[in-house]
């Protein structure tokens, strides 16, 4: 297999390196080589973040580029929208159906963009997650990330139980029950 | 056994050190190099503090060294300008125990007032640089630079940048192995730079940097590898992976020990290869090395840029041989074209002046640089300084954020600690009305970095002039690390806090005040009576970061929509947690709210209330 290219996008504090850490681990327990990068500092406090995570026989770069990402994780759309040039033509955004304003927009600077799913959809081939709503009635509303997760899986080619001990040895001890159940949700 | 972990560029540095058998670490956190200091205080055979600011962290390393101890300092880039001073000499003394500087720069400016490149600082220093490629170099190279330390008798910096730092690869842990402490014996030849004991150095440190220019084509970091010889590529550190990406067939010179450089082995591969390109990211330290010595038909800087970070695509573009250029879609590359051009000419939005917004998507994408979080007590500051129309000089942390729309309140940024001393140099140049409607903003940490010097200066100085200390308890832009006022160490040991406020008090300031930063009238009053006083005051505005461990949010923030009048007035600090609905009210974010009540208290109509979770 060639290198796969992975891209998970948010808004900072949304949880972007704790979902590329377990992509991570996922990878070097199924023995491949991996690469992750990640953006800490200013850009983190509820700025535009995006982690990579690149994994296959030999990882060269720790970035994904531009038209070369076969995954796109978006925590929210706006991010999806902003980041869609990274995708192949025949490549996947995983998006949750959320809107967080940017300050630009609070301030009326600039304008949410209409029809976000709509553009993504026209685009590249787009799976939606209503995440964040599921995560809420779930009553854990912070683990929307892997809800998203669960459903981008099915486009990673890992087996549904390395998944599982990936999430049960990476997330803090006492979310582990929380975050399988947000993964068995988002995988459905 | 060996066992195989998956490490951040900075927990690999920190490993090696740990495995060289390192017993001394300081530093100053810094973004990209906060993580190396955070690893190594795991390690109990260690021992790691955080220092003031990273003079002291250097000077630290140095004296451990001299005591016959393996020494680490790390810092950001920005931060080896401040430990510039102890760094200097330090090369002219040498070492006992090897000691490393660790300099992480940041390409591309995530996370930093300026982009500079510390190869040019260490050059200028005479110190010996290793450049890792990955973590598992970060991890080797740190260890080869404890030896070359001890074997050349000089630090060593090892350099990083914020890809390398921040990105994880796999890394093959191996075992510590102790080292003994080298015997102590006065030397004060070399270990007293005076005049007539620095001049006899010198003479060694030049010599010193020869000898291992001459070794450095002998050394296994400093390796050809030949492929294709119609292209060659002199590269080192996170570029090199670049070129592997985009150009596997080409011959590389991949150099490990980037200063100083080896010579005979450039000039042999430079004859070998038809084309010869110098991929380096930021300045042409290598390139102009290499034309220095007639190797004139190096490309570099001429179609590879001194701004921001460098890419495989980057390659594919600009160097004609490149034959991959259809892997990366032409779509994505035309776009990525356009924003290096853009990013390297300096044309970016204001509101993305803040940080590395560099993807270039559709321009219907609004920016979304980085804001204060919901629940920031500097937003709550800064909300009564704008009412107030007050400027501020400021600082470095979270609190510059205040400069941007709908805050507005901080007008210059320059670094650590300089707030204090940019308003007593405007109070000195303009005289004491023209500050009336100016403080300086700085927070705990920096403060405590070297806003106390400059505090010291106003007093002796006799200026007049207001200082808000944005008291959150923490370092907080780099991700929450105790300093000297917060009563906890890097190793998590509870000590004495030092007291902001006795200490500003010692100085001979009569007016410190402490309000809470929440305390929108204190605050009022205080900003209006302090800027009109005729002598220095402090204000210590208190609240924890939100982010900080431990701190919990009893109540949230909930829209009244039949007592709002859609005046906005709650909308005007741009908390995050807060949007306009299409009718003029408003929404909460439940998720987005820590219940700071900052909205609640700018309404005059009781049409947020605050409510227990």
């Amino acid at each position: 297999m060639g290198v796969k290219n992975i891209m998970i996008v948010g808004v900072g504090g949304q949880g972007t390196l704790l979902t590329s850490r377990i992509l991570g681990n996922l990878a070097i327990h199924a023995g491949f080589d991996v690469k992750l990068s990640e953006v800490h500092g200013m850009a983190q406090r509820g700025g535009s973040v995006v982690t990579f995570v690149r994994y296959g026989e030999e990882v060269a770069e720790p970035i994904v580029e531009e038209g070369c990402a076969d995954v796109l994780i978006a925590f929210e759309k706006l991010e999806a929208l902003r980041y869609l040039h990274f995708l192949k033509e025949d490549g996947v955004v995983i998006v949750n159906d959320w809107r967080i304003d940017p300050i630009t927009v609070v301030t009326g600077a600039a304008q949410y963009p209409e029809g976000i799913l709509d553009t993504l959809k026209a685009a590249r081939k787009t799976v939606v997650v209503e995440a964040t709503k599921q995560a809420v009635e779930m009553g854990a509303p912070k683990a929307f990330n892997v809800i998203v997760l669960g459903a981008a899986a099915r486009y990673m080619g890992f087996e549904k139980e390395d998944w599982h001990h990936v999430i049960e040895t990476t997330v803090p001890p006492r979310t582990v029950e929380v975050n399988l159940k947000a993964f068995e949700a988002g995988y459905q | 056994m060996s066992e195989k972990k998956i490490l951040l560029g900075n927990e690999a540095i920190a490993r090696g050190a740990y495995e060289a058998g390192v017993k001394v670490s300081a530093a100053y956190p810094g973004t990209p190099s906060t993580e190396i200091s955070e690893a190594i205080a795991k390690y109990e055979e260690v021992y790691a503090e955080w220092s003031p600011n990273e003079k002291v962290a250097a000077e630290v390393a140095i004296g451990a060294s001299i005591a016959g101890a393996r020494s680490m300092c790390s810092m950001k880039h920005v931060g080896v300008n401040v430990a510039a001073d102890p760094l200097f000499t330090a090369a002219y003394a040498g070492v006992g125990g090897g000691m490393v500087v660790v300099a992480a720069d940041d390409p591309g400016m995530y996370s930093s007032q300026n982009e500079q490149d510390s190869r040019m600082v260490a050059r200028a220093a005479m110190i010996p640089v290793l450049e890792p490629s990955d973590s598992a170099e970060a991890k080797a190279f740190t260890k080869l630079a404890f030896d070359l330390s001890e074997a050349y008798d000089t630090p060593v910096m090892v350099r990083s940048t914020t890809r390398l730092s921040h990105s994880q690869g796999i890394v093959e842990l191996e075992e510590r192995r102790e080292k003994e402490c080298v015997p102590y014996e006065r030397n004060t030849a070399k270990y007293v730079m005076m005049p007539g004991n620095a001049i006899k150095r010198h003479v060694v440190v030049e010599a010193r940097m020869k000898k291992l220019a001459e070794d450095a084509c002998a050394m296994s970091v400093n390796r050809a590898e030949y492929r294709d010889t119609a292209v060659g590529f002199i590269t080192g550190g996170i570029p090199y992976q670049y070129v592997r990406e985009a150009m596997p067939e080409a011959s590389v010179l991949k150099l490990g020990l980037v200063h100083p450089l080896p010579r005979k082995l450039i000039e042999e591969f430079a004859s070998k290869v038809e084309k010869l390109y110098i991929f380096e990211e930021l300045e042409p330290v290598i390139e102009e090395q290499v034309k220095s010595w007639g190797i004139l038909k190096a490309v570099g800087k001429e179609i590879f840029t001194v701004q921001g970070e460098y890419s495989a695509n980057m390659i594919r573009q600009r160097v004609p041989e490149c034959g991959s250029r259809s892997d990366s879609g032409a779509a994505g590359q035309a776009v990525s074209g356009a924003a290096s051009e853009k990013a390297a000419s300096g044309e970016t939005a204001p509101e993305s002046g803040m940080s590395g917004q560099r993807s270039m998507a559709p321009a219907s994408v609004p920016a979304r640089p980085p804001i204060l979080c919901p629940g920031c007590p500097h937003r709550s500051v800064y909300s009564v300084l704008n009412r107030l129309k007050i400027h501020a000089a400021g600082d470095i942390g979270c609190y510059t954020l205040g400069a941007v729309a709908p805050l507005s309140v901080v007008d210059t940024t320059i670094c650590m600690g300089s707030s204090i001393s940019t308003l007593h140099g405007m109070e000195k140049a303009r005289g004491k009305e023209y500050i009336r409607d100016w403080v300086a903003v700085i927070g705990d940490s920096t403060f405590m970095h070297t806003g106390i010097n400059s505090l010291m200066n106003m007093v002796y100085n006799q200026s007049c002039g207001t200082v808000v200390i944005l008291d959150n308890s923490t370092t907080g832009m780099t991700g929450h690390q105790d300093h000297a006022a917060t009563g906890k160490t890097l190793k998590g040991e509870v000590v004495p806090a030092i007291d902001i406020l006795s200490l500003c008090r010692s100085l001979g300031i009569e007016h410190v005040y402490e309000i809470s930063a929440f305390d929108l009238e204190g605050l009022e009053e205080a900003f209006r009576r302090e800027t009109k006083r005729d002598a220095v005051s402090v204000i210590v505005t208190k609240a924890p970061c939100v982010l900080l461990k431990g701190v919990t949010f009893p109540n949230k923030c909930v829209p009244i929509p039949e007592k709002c009048r859609k005046c906005g007035a709650c909308l005007r600090p741009g908390c995050p947690a807060l949007t306009k609905n299409e009718d003029g009210t408003i929404s909460i974010d439940e998720t987005m709210c820590n219940g700071c009540g900052l909205c609640a208290k700018l309404c005059r109509l009781d049409a947020i209330e605050v409510r227990p979770r």
